[in-house]
């Protein structure tokens, strides 16, 4: 039972699944963007700039997943003890802080034609830039600190505290008055995005998706080596 | 099926947790009037006193048959369906701004009806859909 847990094993499992996923990506990947660019029709009111959609809303769905399991997993480090936990959310971090950039640059870039503005400070757009610098914090504290009992725990507390700011991110567009329109998409609503559009929206989510489990299974072998390559028996 | 100690652990970190969450809660609570990008008409009708030095940003929508061009200006109402705000403003409009959509007006107020707008910010809806399908529903 135990052997499944070998690092060795794990790290060869991984390999393996780094190629089938890599396949997978790729081929959602294009025919996201065909779908995207392509084939979908083009919005009544923003006519084609409503093709930034498909990057910029799964971008940004991605970014709050990754930070939600993030944070999940560091208050179990607390409460289990579990190491292992750090690793995975350690892996996890770079492409949730690539896919939360992404989101900002392309609002940015969404926001010029349809608004008039590159930028306002309006609740969901500030929220998100400290979802960013969160993760910048969480990143640097593995950098900074030497002693990595203290890194762990430092990461864990700052993704605690940056996980108040999910469901800040999420509501703010509900609680306050903001430039950016409400969610168009709820679990218990009808979507407010027309099919023909939700469909290249979903495949690109799930291409983002593999991305970032592409990313998360090549760090975690990353990190696999560096604890090899420190001696450790275990971690 | 877990220790004691994970168990304590669990319901102390949970008691942090909901410490913080209501801090920060009451601390955005307090500061609503500056988190809030902008108000409404209504907003400004209920303003006790204008400061004529600050910018104000009001929002709402652009009632029906209200814009009216001229070669250097643009004059509109802002609604909220209660209340309503007149909007002076020269230069360079968004392109989704147009009437029965939302719209945002930055600028100085002249007196609780009237604002003199430095910048104008469209509002999208949540709404999007091929212009067929818009079509479709307009006819119903």
């Amino acid at each position: 039972m135990f052997d499944y847990f070998n690092p060795y094993r794990i790290f060869k499992i991984n390999s393996t699944l780094q190629k089938i996923i890599f396949l997978c990506f790729i081929l959602t990947l294009s025919i996201g963007l065909v779908e995207a660019l392509f084939l979908s029709p083009e919005d009544y009111l923003q006519k084609d700039s409503v093709r930034i959609m498909y990057v910029h809303v799964p971008a940004a769905w991605i970014s709050l997943g990754i930070f939600s399991t993030i944070a999940l997993l560091s208050f179990s480090v607390f409460v289990f003890k579990n190491k292992n936990f750090i690793l995975i959310s350690k892996s996890l971090a770079p492409s949730g802080i690539l896919f939360t950039l992404i989101a900002l640059v392309t609002g940015s870039i969404w926001g010029k034609p349809t608004w008039g503005t590159w930028w306002a400070w309006d609740a969901r757009i500030t929220s998100m830039l400290i979802l960013f610098l969160f993760y910048t914090l969480y990143l640097l504290s593995f950098r900074i600190f030497e002693d990595q009992d203290r890194s762990n725990k430092i990461s864990s507390i700052i993704a605690i505290f940056g996980a108040i700011n999910i469901p800040i991110i999420k509501f703010s567009v509900d609680w306050w008055n903001t430039l950016h329109q409400p969610a168009s998409i709820s679990l218990t609503e009808k979507s407010a995005i027309h099919s023909s559009m939700l469909i290249p929206l979903l495949i690109m989510t799930a291409a983002f998706a593999l991305f970032s489990v592409l990313i998360f299974l090549m760090k975690y072998n990353t990190e696999l080596i560096k604890i090899k390559n420190k001696g450790l028996k275990r971690l | 099926m877990y220790g004691k100690k994970v168990k304590l652990r669990f319901l102390f970190l949970s008691l942090i947790l909901t410490v913080l969450i209501l801090t920060v809660f009451l601390v955005l609570k307090s500061l609503e009037d500056n988190v809030v990008y902008f108000i409404s008409p209504s907003d400004i009708k209920e303003l006790g006193e204008i400061d004529y030095d600050k910018k104000y940003r009001v929002g709402g929508m652009v009632k029906k048959n209200s814009v009216s061009m001229s070669s250097d200006q643009i004059s509109f109402i802002i609604t909220d369906f209660k209340n309503e705000i007149s909007i002076k403003f020269s230069g360079v409009i968004p392109n989704l701004f147009s009437e029965e959509k939302g719209v945002v007006a930055e600028g100085f107020l002249e007196d609780k009806k009237f604002l003199n707008a430095s910048k104008i910010l469209a509002k999208h809806d949540e709404n999007y859909m091929p212009p067929e399908v818009k079509e479709a529903l307009k006819d119903k």
